[in-house]
């Protein structure tokens, strides 16, 4: 029941995004939505399944696949996707994998580039879509928060953050020639904070590696690497040793920091959250390789 | 430093605003040195919201960049976040930044205080509510607060605050901040600003940012950020009559048919009488559909679903409305137009107009006058330029539902988009509908086009000839006229000389002109077309954006771009008019290819080489194409 008086912040927000995903569909002719399985993706899917019901959300779900994401996380995708009926397209860069490309030897800028950037670039274009709707936050990170809701790709995925559209009211405009592109994140306006509220008033699935428990892991450059897969290259006198973590962003676990807590329920979570001391990017091995270093893949065609 | 505070504060101000004061959108102005970012970057860290790694990267990013006095982080580097900006040390484009406390979540849109930045400081305006504006203590009030404050004004925000920065440089004297405080006030009345509130701060220092600190005891007012939690946001929207612009037609299977969309104001609740614009359907509300549960009401801000009662053809741009109180549906309206192209606007130039959720063509049919935002005067003018402000009448190409601006931002407001490149080239703000069209009805004639074709026997067409001035056009055009009249066919041609001998005699060569002689050409081979002739048009025409306009005038069949496409250093040798002479001379300042600029087709309909072939069979090419075409 609506009331003036009592509409909170999560109430704007999502009324937002579901009208971000509505023009999505309304102006392009084969959007995507890019699903990362991760806590956002987690909000992402929930908020279009609400802007189109009763109808499914009328765009297939993509998710780029480097092969090293945690093994937990493709298993609670294919659940989802079931259990939901939607549908999924997953995509990997081959040519990326025959070549031996990996977190380890390559380093992660190189591995980023390759198994995440040019993969999703090939996928774009071998499906020809003309929107991608993606849960990146202004808040995550500084050249984010000058991203557009709808941010144009060139037609070879470029962004140019000097000359982006002007973007007034509710007014979206989506329109590209072919090839051209738009990348769009409905959650632009959103923290951390608000996503962890919002997934807890609506009750919404997430992966359990975002709760506490026993993992074995490796202590690596003051981050908590997860021992997923016999694939985990040990330094020399590296062992795995169990403790308990949990994680506050996901993606291929060698490149994933966990971090050390006893939260085993969604309040817990929300607890921690809110007195952390550092940025939930921190536990992104990549960002840190270059100063400015998201602005430049972003350019690239990062999402 | 520990960047959060105790666990008990910290929960109550997570879960306070869930429930609380809702969330605000505030936008901060200010120039390059008001310390606008500073001030941001002090709310953030007295209200304890930096990390810990946040804080380290400010420490690096301090001693690299940073401004301030050793040992003093500067905060203000928090908020740029290009690299390019930290280089140069200003802020190119609007950041958001996001904030809680226990009693309100607050989303800043800070914009770059320059004033070739009037296009950023609107777009953030747009979503805004209120608006922070900074001055510096020791400078008072400049320029760019009133053209501040007048922006913020014109895209409609109504609370403002005026925080008077810097007092610790003028030893936090009260005098000083008074006659500023007053001085504003004033100005602020002048332009209708009625909710004004005035602090003295130091953003440096955090003097009133946050807490009240001890150094101005004369000041009794609130703080800034206690301002900001507290101060009353005039809802009015949910008190205005129901609008909801229809986005997306939702239809799963034969058993269900609604319409999304965002509730711009007022409230919807099943059983309520509305009007579907631009049609003029009545029908009664039968759900308010969401995910889960059908809503008892609706209001302004929420995003539903609804269906009706009665069958009805609803589409995408249309508009659900209050049956009595009903937005206005007209085809023209006037304006304020903020221009944010990088090519200057023209008048008579067609452009894409979204409002609402409609999206229709449209064209600025006069610009009245334009505003020179640091002194409010009103000045003649041809054209807009970037950041420009000018008052216009729009003409769109079919009707569309509206409110003014002022009632409603979200179906008074719109943007103009570039046909050609797709940006987004302007907003407008709609002030009222012009009614003069309201009284001229189309008039349906029993005789038609294909009627009048048919006695003649042929395929009405325009045939386009573009190129630089001594590409040929006339010469091949003449010819081919010529052919076409042997094979019996009822012809006319428009050669750009001739027709500015008489129609377009009043018109000359600046880009605007241009732009007008070339709709009233279009307009002419239209006419023509309806009476059933090959037009054959013969002009330098040299822009695309017009050239497309010609072509959506006619039928897609009935339009054949020809590109006479003869290098310049050519057309220049032959100068069959003494023109390129003129012009390298310095004679003749507007000559296309020399003193303005020349749009070569991206996809013509045929090409021909200009330089390459004699004229006669350039003319035999093109009746081969219209061969091929079924046109002849």
């Amino acid at each position: 029941m609506w009331s003036a008086n009592q509409r909170s912040h999560l109430v704007e927000l999502e009324a937002e995004s579901i009208h971000i995903m509505r023009e999505v569909t309304a102006q392009f002719t084969k959007p995507v939505l890019l699903y990362s399985i991760g806590k956002d993706s987690s909000v992402l899917l929930h908020l279009a399944i609400k802007a189109f019901w009763p109808s499914k959300p009328p765009f297939p779900l993509l998710h780029v696949d480097t092969t090293w994401k945690f093994k937990e996380m493709i298993a609670f995708r294919d659940r989802r996707v079931a259990e939901l009926g939607l549908d999924l397209i997953v995509h990997t860069n081959h040519d990326g994998l025959q070549s031996g490309i990996n977190p380890f030897t390559h380093g992660s800028a190189v591995y980023t580039d390759v198994m995440k950037t040019e993969a999703l670039k090939q996928a774009l274009d071998k499906y020809e879509f003309d929107a991608a709707i993606g849960g990146a936050r202004r808040d995550e990170e500084k050249s984010r928060a000058k991203e557009r809701v709808f941010s144009f790709r060139s037609a070879t995925h470029r962004w140019d953050p000097r000359n982006q559209r002007p973007e007034l009211w509710k007014l979206y405009n989506g329109r590209v020639q072919n090839g051209e592109s738009v990348r769009v994140f409905p959650l632009s306006n959103w923290t951390e904070l608000d996503v962890w509220q919002y997934i807890m008033s609506e009750n919404i699935p997430i992966v359990p590696l975002y709760f506490a428990k026993p993992r074995p892991v490796v202590e690596r450059n003051g981050c908590l690497i997860m021992v997923d897969d016999e694939r985990m290259r040990f330094h020399p006198g590296e062992k795995a040793e169990t403790r308990w973590v949990r994680f506050r962003t996901l993606g291929c676990y060698p490149l994933t920091g966990g971090i050390e807590s006893r939260a085993q329920t969604l309040s817990e979570i929300l607890r921690e959250t809110m007195t952390a001391s550092t940025s939930e990017r921190r536990s992104r091995v990549i960002d840190h390789d270059q100063d400015a270093s998201m602005e430049r893949k972003k350019q690239a065609g990062y999402f | 430093m520990h960047a959060a505070g105790s666990t008990g504060a910290v929960m109550e101000r997570a879960f306070g605003s869930a429930t609380g004061g809702g969330l605000l959108r505030l936008l901060t102005c200010g120039s390059v040195d008001d310390g606008k970012s500073t001030l941001l970057g002090r709310l953030l860290f007295d209200c304890r919201l930096l990390y810990e790694d946040q804080l380290a990267a400010l420490t690096s990013d301090t001693s690299r960049y940073g401004t301030t006095a050793a040992g003093e982080l500067d905060l203000a580097l928090l908020f740029d976040g290009l690299e390019a900006e930290r280089e140069q040390g200003i802020t190119i484009d609007i950041a958001y930044r996001y904030f809680s406390t226990a009693r309100r979540s607050f989303i800043v849109a800070d914009a770059p205080g320059h004033e070739q930045y009037t296009r950023n400081m609107a777009t953030a305006a747009s979503t805004a509510e209120l608006a922070v504006l900074l001055v510096d203590a020791r400078k008072g009030l400049l320029t760019q607060t009133l053209r501040h404050s007048y922006i913020a004004t014109l895209m409609g925000i109504r609370h403002v605050v005026l925080a008077v920065n810097k007092m610790d440089l003028v030893d936090w004297d009260r005098a000083a901040f008074d006659a500023i405080a007053a001085g504003y006030r004033k100005f602020a009345a002048d332009i209708g600003l009625v909710d004004v509130t005035c602090v003295p701060i130091s953003a440096l220092r955090g003097d009133n940012v946050a807490a009240a600190g001890a150094s101005m005891p004369w000041y009794t007012g609130p703080t800034l950020l206690s301002h900001l939690e507290s101060v009353e946001i005039a809802r009015e929207r949910e008190a205005k009559p129901f609008r909801l612009p229809v986005q997306w037609v939702n239809r799963p299977d034969q058993h269900f048919r609604g319409y999304s969309g965002t509730v711009a104001s007022g409230t919807v609740k099943p059983g309520d009488r509305v009007v579907v614009l631009p049609s003029g359907q009545i029908t009664q509300i039968a759900r308010v559909v969401t995910m889960g549960k059908d809503l008892e009401c609706a209001g302004a801000g929420d995003a539903v679903t609804l269906t009706v009662r009665s069958d009805l053809d609803i589409a995408r741009g249309d508009v659900i409305a209050a049956e009595n109180s009903r937005p206005v549906v007209a085809e023209q309206f006037a304006a304020h137009v903020i221009w944010m192209g990088d090519e200057p606007m023209l008048p008579g130039r067609s452009y894409l107009i979204a409002c609402g959720t409609a999206l229709v063509r449209g064209q600025v049919t006069e610009l009245k006058y334009q505003i020179n935002v640091n002194t409010l005067e009103h000045l003649a003018a041809k054209h807009l330029d970037l950041n420009e402000i000018g008052f216009c009448n729009i003409a769109l190409d079919r009707p569309i539902p509206f409110d003014p601006y002022s009632e409603n931002r979200d179906t008074g407001g719109f943007i103009l988009i570039d046909r050609v490149s797709n940006a987004t080239v302007a907003c407008g703000m709609i002030a009222f509908p012009l009614r003069r069209a309201t009284n001229i009805h189309w008039q349906a004639l029993k005789i038609e086009k294909s009627a009048r074709a048919a006695l003649k026997q042929q395929k009405p067409c325009v045939l386009w000839f573009t190129g630089l001035s001594g590409a040929g056009k006339s010469t091949v055009a003449d010819l081919l006229e010529q052919m076409l009249h042997r094979l019996g066919r009822h012809t006319v041609l428009l050669d750009g000389d001739n027709v500015r001998h008489g129609l377009n005699r009043d018109l000359g060569f600046t880009d605007e002109d241009r732009v007008e002689n070339i709709r009233r050409v279009a307009e002419v081979a239209k006419l023509m077309v309806e009476a059933g002739l090959i037009v054959l048009v013969s002009f330098i025409s040299p822009f695309r954006s017009e050239r497309r306009v010609a072509r959506d005038l006619v039928g897609p069949d009935e339009f054949v771009e020809i590109y006479v496409d003869t290098p310049l250093d050519i057309c220049e040798a032959r100068d069959p008019k003494g023109l390129y002479k003129l012009a390298r001379s310095g004679k003749l300042p507007n000559l296309t290819g020399i003193g303005s600029p020349y749009e070569p087709p991206e996809r013509a309909d045929i090409v021909l080489a200009g330089a390459s072939e004699p004229a006669a069979q350039l003319a035999e090419k093109i009746l081969d194409v219209l061969k091929q075409k079924s046109i002849i």
